[in-house]
Formats: C-alpha cells, sequence, structure tokens
C-alpha cells in the first residue's frame, strides 16, 4: 500500500511545525508497518500527550490518544485483553520518561509484547520549550533561563536495566536504519524499545542555537555513529544508534497463557 | 450455575457479583481494605479463562482497564482512599471516552493514608467531583452482603448502559465484614451487555454519534472499525476538536446521559416511611445502624422510618424531597461531616429540620450513638 492508504487524510493538515522530526517517525513507522504488510485492523496505536503523541490522529489504524505519560498503562491492558493484537506506543521524551517514567521501566520488566518508541526532542514542544529529562545539563530552555542543571537519563541504558528484550536507537536523519530498526523491534517477542532522535527546531533549536532543522539533523549525522562500524578501541564521545538488546525473554502474555491452563486444571 | 448459600466477606461478594455480572479483566494494585478483591481475582479470574494482572500502581490500573474496556472485555478496579485519589485522572479520561468500566472504592478513614482499616465514608464528594471538570458520575453502594451482590452487578449494567465508569463506594465494614449471601442461579438477576454497532465494515462508523436515544453502540478494538479516542474534546470520529459547538455538545451529552436518566438510576430501600414523622437517610454500613435504631424505635410505637440509599450520585433529589415531605425531623447518618447532608438540606422543604448524626473516630457508628444523638436533638437528654 502507498503511505497515504495509512493516513487519515481528514484530519490534515497535522499540527506539527514546519522542520518537525515527528513527521519523518511517523513516515518511518508507517512503511515499517507497510512492509511487514501487517493488516491495519490488527494494528492498535496508544499514545500519551505531547507533540509526538498525535501520531495516533493520523494514522488510519485502532487508535487510543491517552493520558499524559500513561500509554504505556493503557497499551498494557489492550494487549494482555487481546494478545493477538500488535500494539505500538509512539511517546515524546518528558511524556515516556518524566510522567511516564515509572510505567515505562514497569513495562521493560514484565515484557509484554509492546514496541514503545521514544521519540526524543530533549524538550517539552507542546507547552513551548520547558527542560524535559532528556534535555540534559548545560541546555538552554525556557524553565532554565540561566542553563540547565539536570543531568539526562540514557534511554538505551534504563531501558536495558529494566529488561526491555529490545532496545535500539536511531535517529530522522538516519530514516532507512530507522525504518529497519522498527521493523526489528515490532517483529520482536517481547517489550521493545526503539529510541529516535527527532528535531525539535522551533524550541529545542531557538533555545540552543539551532534553528535551522537541516543543521539539527546534520549534527545527528556528526554526532552520531553506527554500532557495525565502531573500530577497535573506538574512545569518540559520539552517541550510538543501532541495536543494544536483542534477547528472547519469557513474554507475559505467554506467561499468563500459562497461569490460565493451569487455573483451570484446578491446580494452585 | 444454579442457587447457593455462602457466608463470605463483602470484598469476596463484590467479586462473585462482578464475576456473576461478566466481569473477565480486573487490574489492580494492592490497598487496605480493598486487597482481597485483588486477591480473590487473581484466583477467580485465570480459571475462567479471564485475566488478571497487578500493575505498578493505582495510576496504571485504571488505565489498563480502560485499555481492556476498548477490546470489549467487562472491567473492574478496586481501591482505597490514597489510591482513589490517584485514579481521579483516568476516571475523568473514562468519562470523557465514555468507557465502561466499573471502579470499587473501598472507603477507609483520610484524608492521606487516614485509618487504612478504619471505616468511613469520607470519599462520597470525592467519587462525585474528584477528577477535574463538569461530568456526571455513576456511584452505588450498598450496606449488606445481598444488597452488595444485586448492587455489583448493577454497576456493570449501568456502566455498559450508559457507556461511562460507575464507582462502587463501599466502606470497610461492609468489605471486611462476613455475613451470609445467596448467590443468584444464572439469569436471575439480569446482565446487560455492550450495546456493539450493528455498522457493516467498509461504513463510514461514527464511534462518538449518540443515536436518538442518547446510546452510543460500541466496536471493539481489533475489529472491522478503526477509530479514534482521546481525553481531549471530540468530534464523532473521536477526532480532537476546539469548534464551540462541538464542545458545548459534548459536554452537554456526556451530563445529560446521565442526568436525564437519575430516576431510573437511583436505587433506595425504604423502611417505614408511610407514616414517618421522623426520617433517617442513610447508606453503607451506618445504614445497618440506622435500620437497627428505627426498628427499635418502632417496636415501642415512635412514628419513625429510614432511607437507605444506594445510589448516591446522581442524587435522587426529588425522591428525597417526597419522602421527608411530612417529618418534622430528617436525621442524615452518615461516618463523615455531613457530606451527604448538604444534599439531603438541598432536597427537602426545610431544610432546617435536617441533622446529622455520625462518628468520625475510624469506629463504626453504632445503633447506641445513634440513640444518644436522637435523644439530644429530640430533648430528651443522653
Amino acid at each position: 500500500m502507498a503511505v497515504r492508504d495509512y493516513i487519515r487524510q481528514r484530519f490534515f493538515p497535522h499540527l506539527w511545525c514546519p522542520g518537525c522530526g515527528h513527521g519523518i517517525v511517523m513516515n518511518g513507522l508507517i512503511r515499517a508497518i507497510d512492509h511487514m504488510a501487517i493488516p491495519k485492523n490488527d494494528i492498535v496505536m496508544v499514545s500519551g500527550i505531547g507533540c509526538s503523541s498525535r501520531i495516533t490522529g493520523y494514522v488510519d489504524v485502532h487508535t487510543l490518544h491517552t493520558l499524559h505519560g500513561r500509554a504505556l498503562a493503557f497499551a498494557a491492558g489492550v494487549k494482555l485483553s487481546r494478545p493477538e493484537l500488535r500494539v505500538i506506543v509512539p511517546m515524546g521524551d518528558g511524556d515516556a520518561l518524566s510522567i511516564g517514567g515509572n510505567h515505562f521501566i514497569h513495562a521493560a520488566r514484565r515484557n509484554m509484547d509492546i514496541t514503545a518508541i521514544v521519540m526524543n526532542n530533549r524538550i517539552y514542544g507542546m507547552t513551548g520549550g520547558q527542560f524535559s529529562p532528556l534535555s540534559g545539563s548545560g541546555t538552554q530552555a525556557s524553565t532554565a533561563p540561566f542553563g540547565n542543571i539536570d543531568p539526562a537519563f540514557d534511554v538505551v541504558s534504563l531501558a536495558k536495566a529494566a529488561g526491555a528484550g529490545f532496545v535500539a536507537r536511531s535517529t530522522t536523519y538516519h530514516v532507512t536504519e530507522m525504518i529497519d530498526l522498527l521493523k526489528q523491534a515490532i517483529s520482536h517477542r517481547g517489550f521493545s524499545v526503539v529510541e529516535i532522535l527527532s528535531q525539535c527546531p522551533t524550541y529545542f533549536g531557538k533555545h540552543n542555537g539551532m534553528e535551522s532543522a537541516v543543521d539539527m539533523m546534520e549534527n545527528f549525522r556528526k554526532n552520531t555513529k553506527s554500532l557495525g562500524k565502531i573500530p577497535e578501541g573506538y574512545s569518540e564521545d559520539k552517541v550510538l544508534r543501532g541495536v543494544f538488546v536483542n534477547e528472547n525473554r519469557p513474554e507475559y502474555c505467554q506467561e499468563y497463557e500459562r497461569i490460565i491452563a493451569s487455573a483451570m486444571k484446578g491446580e494452585t | 450455575m444454579t442457587e447457593s448459600l455462602a457466608f463470605m466477606q463483602g470484598n469476596e461478594v463484590c467479586v462473585e457479583a462482578a464475576l456473576y455480572a461478566g466481569l473477565d479483566f480486573f487490574a489492580g494494585y494492592p490497598i487496605t481494605p480493598s486487597t482481597e478483591i485483588a486477591e480473590h481475582l487473581a484466583r477467580r479470574l485465570p480459571s475462567i479463562g479471564g485475566k488478571y494482572i497487578q500493575m505498578e500502581d493505582e495510576i496504571a490500573s485504571v488505565c489498563a482497564i480502560v485499555g481492556a474496556s476498548l477490546t470489549g472485555h467487562k472491567v473492574m478496579t478496586a481501591t482505597s482512599g490514597p489510591g482513589f485519589s490517584l485514579m481521579q485522572e483516568g476516571l475523568g479520561f473514562a468519562v470523557m471516552a465514555e468507557i465502561p468500566m466499573v471502579l470499587v472504592n473501598v472507603q477507609r478513614g483520610g484524608p492521606s493514608t487516614g485509618l487504612p482499616t478504619g471505616p468511613a465514608q469520607g470519599d462520597v464528594m470525592q467519587a462525585r467531583w474528584g477528577t477535574h471538570g463538569d461530568h456526571a458520575m455513576i456511584v452505588l453502594t450498598a450496606s449488606g452482603h445481598q444488597d452488595l451482590f444485586s448492587v455489583t452487578v448493577e454497576a456493570f449494567n449501568l456502566a455498559e448502559t450508559y457507556r461511562t465508569p460507575v464507582i462502587l463506594l463501599l466502606d470497610e465494614v461492609v468489605g471486611h465484614m462476613r455475613e451470609r449471601v445467596m448467590i443468584p442461579e444464572k439469569n436471575q438477576i439480569p446482565v446487560i451487555d455492550r450495546l456493539r454497532t450493528s455498522v457493516k465494515a467498509g461504513v463510514d462508523y461514527h464511534p462518538y454519534l449518540p443515536r436518538e436515544d442518547g446510546r452510543l453502540p460500541m466496536s471493539d478494538f481489533g475489529g472491522e472499525h478503526r477509530y479514534n479516542v482521546t481525553g481531549l474534546y471530540h468530534d464523532m470520529w473521536g477526532f480532537p476538536s476546539t469548534n464551540p459547538k462541538v464542545v458545548h455538545g459534548l459536554i452537554r451529552h456526556l451530563t445529560d446521559k446521565i442526568r436525564h436518566h437519575a430516576m431510573e438510576i437511583s436505587r433506595v430501600k425504604e423502611y417505614h416511611l408511610e407514616d414517618a414523622r421522623t426520617v433517617m437517610i442513610s447508606y453503607g454500613s451506618s445504614a445497618r445502624s440506622a435500620l437497627h435504631v428505627v426498628n427499635h424505635r418502632r417496636a415501642r410505637g415512635e412514628r419513625i422510618g429510614l432511607l437507605e440509599l444506594q445510589t448516591l450520585w446522581p442524587f435522587p433529589y426529588s425522591l428525597v424531597a417526597e419522602k421527608c415531605e411530612n417529618a418534622r425531623l430528617i436525621v442524615v447518618v452518615e461516618m463523615n461531616l455531613g457530606q451527604m447532608l448538604l444534599q439531603v438540606k438541598r432536597a427537602v422543604r426545610h431544610p432546617d429540620r435536617v441533622m446529622l448524626a455520625n462518628r468520625v473516630d475510624g469506629v463504626l457508628i453504632t445503633p447506641s450513638d445513634i440513640q444518644s444523638i436522637l435523644r439530644l436533638i429530640q430533648g430528651k437528654g443522653v
């Protein structure tokens, strides 16, 4: 199918600013779904609140636009109640890891077959440019007029430590890689996390001297490196891209089927 | 399922009734005094092929049941004071997105951590107004196990009928008390299932366009109709809208669908009200003590009666006014500082005749407490 066949054109134009990276992520996600030929009726997309979370309105699958930070909790209810559905949860960085931080680590620990996409633009865009737990110290934001002293999470390390079965990172510059990682994440049986660095020229860029979306994407190219291309003794301080974890762990819904089987036999 | 006699705790009665009503998905988080609901369901649900999940907190619990309701399941969560506070955000989402679900709050003493093991009825107003914004809410309660069974089934029926969350507001005494209960046969109490759309695949389905009777047939997530569900004001497709006409239409629909059916939703029990000059109004475990007092005084010839509320919200204003029409004295018995008292005063013709008999020290209000208060009010000394 063409990308437009996955779009609810009735609801366009979308609300993202010119230069925003989130449209690139949506496009990549649709292409990943299309390559995998997953029927639209089999997909439930659940999101929280923020710029990123508006994806759900535009994509023609079953969509649930929920509360700030809570998307993964709603998604758990959808998935466990109907495990045959594919559940994809696009989130922003503040949504996923600040207000939703607890739900995020527990979703990773539980290892339910859900794909979480963290669209990391390092800022709260919807509310006008406040720093997020992924902005990092030294950045500027409307709520850090004298510079940010809040250190950032590393999404990959956090997801890994919390027990996610699949953890990957890409950027809006590396679109073909992003599509490939999203396909792997959606295919993975267990909780999968894909962090996608996305540009917000309107707020993060404006506050941090990068008002051009093109420059911001160029920085993704310059400042990141693919895991597969790291030579022996590599010591540069670049953000790494690729698959960091890919392990099969017991998946929650499958485990629960075992519980049902023993409960029905009257075992305790 | 045949009728069977049981002797069990209120929390367990709630579980059995929920299963009778078709519950097949529960998400929760342990909290006294509601924990037994989760414990029983953790065992009972998988044995009938249903699902139980213990979430990371109460916020996640209410969110998870909303997700499961959308795939077509009958869902419930259970909590107490602090957890109820945490659930308010998700509860509001369910109001806005019109999600059928049942939320049990086995009340403890508050505010804050309060009295985890002590009875209180201090969440009456929070149940009505805890989530932000104008909204309607259905809140039910019961004072004994046989009623608790039917009220719990009714909670599910109302949730499905009106596409709304329903709160079952129990208290610690009812939750933990053990007494006999007759578990009815299948079909003895009507069970209402979800109204699903008859719109065929490929035809434009409007998930949020009410029918003429105000009802909204649903389509399960994973089914033929793909639509959007949001906590924002939304149009008939479920797509966010700030159009003043759409916003006004939706808030009116959300409140009217309950308000216009207040009489059908109202459940009360009447004891000796026909000629009562003193009317007591109570609910939950307080009503047990009030009934004891009524029976005792009736035996001595006093014209006293009890109106027991099982529907707390929408509050049955006109019914209360009617039942209190000939009363010289109206006594509201409750374990809070007068939350229902205010409603009764609003309802009756002579608000100055409405008095409060209460207890707020973490101990059940007893018949002798009520007797003392009545003697004082009636000028008979203590």
